[in-house]
């Protein structure tokens, strides 16, 4: 067991736990809130269309 | 060609590892699949040295400008192995309503043949399917070519050779006993060296892109990609019994490795019948309703959900057992915010078709899109539904589960590769359009009977099972034996039998119509709606009353 994880009093297991409820939890759940909001940044919307649309662009040859 | 030396000398090499491991192998098992490899090394050796090109036999004169060989070659291995593998569902079916059908023969029975149809139909024919559209798709949405060339090759045959080593491994009994993970360790391992190379091809591709944005539908096969990756590896650390021999033990044991089954279990659900898939519809179904996506942002929401979410749902294929009761409320819970999701991207697809729900009259290829859509938002409702405890203590175990897993395998996979085919088919041969859409109209209804002969049955079928299982009598004792609950159940078994009958048939529709459509014919026929001229009908409508 390497220094990290000897760092909690308890056990591996103990630690690894608290992590997921307490910091591990909170970033995972910024970091999808972040994701989910990034395509409603300003001029996301014509990004999101540009996108949608750039299937039918120059498609005569997708054959 | 300067390379073919080099290339010859790996085949070489390849053909006398295998040619030695046949012979120093453990058991009989073993020595077969090695002379299985022996064989396709020796087919690789004389293609090599010939310099044959198994893709120019069904090469199109305008080959287009993107690398489409391994495409078409892809629509025909699906076609075949789907056929192979609603063969084999219909043959275990006819096993388990009639178990005269073993034959009394090992090879045959209901325990071997049962993990062959799950492979042939979820990773023969699911995964070609997967492997072809995103090449087809990774190329037209980032216009440039498929990088690796060499290496996309290797991906193709790799993997259909994997395919086989794990078919007639279960044939022969060798199985690591673990759902949809039933391959023994050098499988594993020859399909991690696969499946490495096409995230590498894959990755290269996108890398190449002339395209600045990265479509939707690629974030989706990467996902399944690189997930299916992770879990194939984490679900099958396993110590070989002998370098030569076909048997291994799993390094994880007892509750935890039930869990790590599940967590792959669960999520090879989630990232290959699921995100995959998705995939396939973000592309195709804009494509053949010439409509962009209803809402792109949407989709990405549904893909960030979809991906931190699915992940954690595993753990509901263990409700009441030694697994601690956080993590199965956790899997529960999961289960049930990803119906959220799973709904966003059904009503993504669905509405996609705005403002062109006509075509569903006209277009037999949309309205098959549009019921796999349907099929998906059904069994992404009844799968959070199920997982819920106290519906699961009735459905666990029973043919419920079997319903549910068939309503989304045939309704939702099945359904959405047969039209991304149909889209497929006349594009990649050059041909002007399918063979006979009349024929498509056919496969449609056969497929939606069979579906509804299936899943109805099963339905009937587990919740009778479930409740004679429960029921006590007055005196606190059990009042059915499971012998009871078999032969209840007999009726449905052979009504499953009919719905795949049919299910079965409709692809057999299909073989020949993409037959058909590959040799340039084209079916003589009434076109599907014609809107008759009537004089009399065919008037001005009466101006309003009051102006």
């Amino acid at each position: 067991m390497n220094a990290f994880l000897q760092l909690s009093t308890h056990s591996t297991y103990d630690l690894l736990r608290h992590l997921a409820d307490s910091y591990g939890l909170a970033i995972m759940a910024l970091v999808f809130v972040g994701l989910c909001l990034w395509p409603f940044r300003p001029g996301g919307r014509a990004a999101s269309r540009d996108a949608a649309l750039s299937i039918f662009e120059d498609d005569s040859n997708d054959a | 060609m300067d390379s073919v030396l080099p290339r010859t000398g790996l085949w070489l090499a390849a053909l006398f590892f295998a040619v030695i491991a046949t012979a120093l192998a453990a058991d009989i098992g073993f020595a077969v699949h090695m002379m299985i490899c022996a064989a396709a090394a020796l087919i690789g050796l004389v293609v090599t040295v010939r310099g044959w090109d198994p893709a120019a036999a069904i090469r199109p004169v305008d080959t287009g400008r993107y690398d489409d060989d391994l495409i078409r070659l892809g629509v025909i291995a699906t076609v075949f192995w789907g056929m192979a593998g609603f063969l084999a569902g219909l043959y275990i079916a006819l096993e388990m309503a009639f178990p005269q059908m073993n034959l009394g023969l090992q090879w045959i029975n209901f325990g071997r043949l049962r993990p062959l149809h799950t492979s042939a139909v979820i990773f023969a024919f699911g995964g070609n399917a997967l492997i072809a559209t995103s090449f087809y798709v990774v190329q037209r949405t980032c216009r440039t070519r498929l990088a690796l060339p060499g290496l996309a090759t290797f991906v193709f045959w790799g993997y259909q050779l994997f395919i086989v080593l794990a078919a007639t491994g279960y044939l022969m009994g060798i199985s690591q006993g673990k759902e949809y993970a039933e391959p023994e360790w050098y499988v594993d391992l020859w399909l991690t060296v696969v499946w490495v190379a096409y995230l590498a091809v894959f990755v290269g591709t996108l890398l190449k892109r002339s395209e600045p944005h990265i479509y939707v539908a690629n974030w989706f096969y990467l996902s399944f990609i690189l997930t299916v990756a992770m879990l194939h590896l984490v679900n099958n650390v396993n110590v070989p019994v002998s370098w030569f021999g076909s048997r291994s033990y799993p390094l994880f044991g007892g509750v935890q490795g039930a869990l790590v089954q599940w967590w792959y279990g669960h999520n090879a659900v989630g990232f290959f019948l699921t995100a995959g898939f998705l995939a396939m519809m973000y592309y195709f179904v804009p494509k053949q309703a010439e409509r962009p996506v209803y809402s792109y942002r949407l989709s990405i929401i549904h893909f960030w959900a979809l991906i931190f979410l699915y992940i954690w749902a595993g753990p509901h294929h263990l409700h009441y057992t030694a697994l601690p009761d956080w993590a199965q409320t956790l899997g529960m819970v999961f289960s049930v915010m990803l119906w959220m999701p799973s709904w966003g991207g059904m009503i993504n697809g669905l509405m996609t078709l705005n403002g062109a729900w006509d075509k569903i009259r006209t277009d037999p290829i949309l309205r098959m899109m549009v019921l796999a859509l349907a099929f998906y938002g059904m069994s992404t409702f009844e799968g959070p539904m199920m997982s819920i405890k106290s519906v699961n203590s009735l459905s666990h175990y029973t043919d419920w589960t079997i319903g549910h897993v068939h309503s989304g395998a045939l309704g939702w996979n099945g359904m959405i590769t047969f039209s991304c085919l149909y889209y497929l088919a006349p594009r990649l041969w050059g041909r002007e359009r399918l063979y006979s859409l009349r024929m498509v109209n056919w496969h449609f209804w056969l497929a939606t009977l069979g579906i509804v002969f299936y899943t109805a049955a099963m339905w009937v079928a587990g919740i009778t099972q479930g409740l004679m299982w429960r029921e006590y009598g007055p005196d606190g004792y059990l009042v059915n034996s499971f012998a009871d609950t078999v032969a209840a159940l007999h009726p449905m078994y052979v009504l499953r039998v009919f719905g795949g009958l049919l299910y079965l048939s409709g692809a057999a529709v299909m073989a020949t119509n993409i037959t058909r459509t590959i040799l340039g014919h084209y079916r003589d026929e009434q076109p599907l709606h014609s809107a008759a001229f009537d004089p009399a009908r065919d008037v001005p409508l009466a101006p309003p009353l009051a102006i």
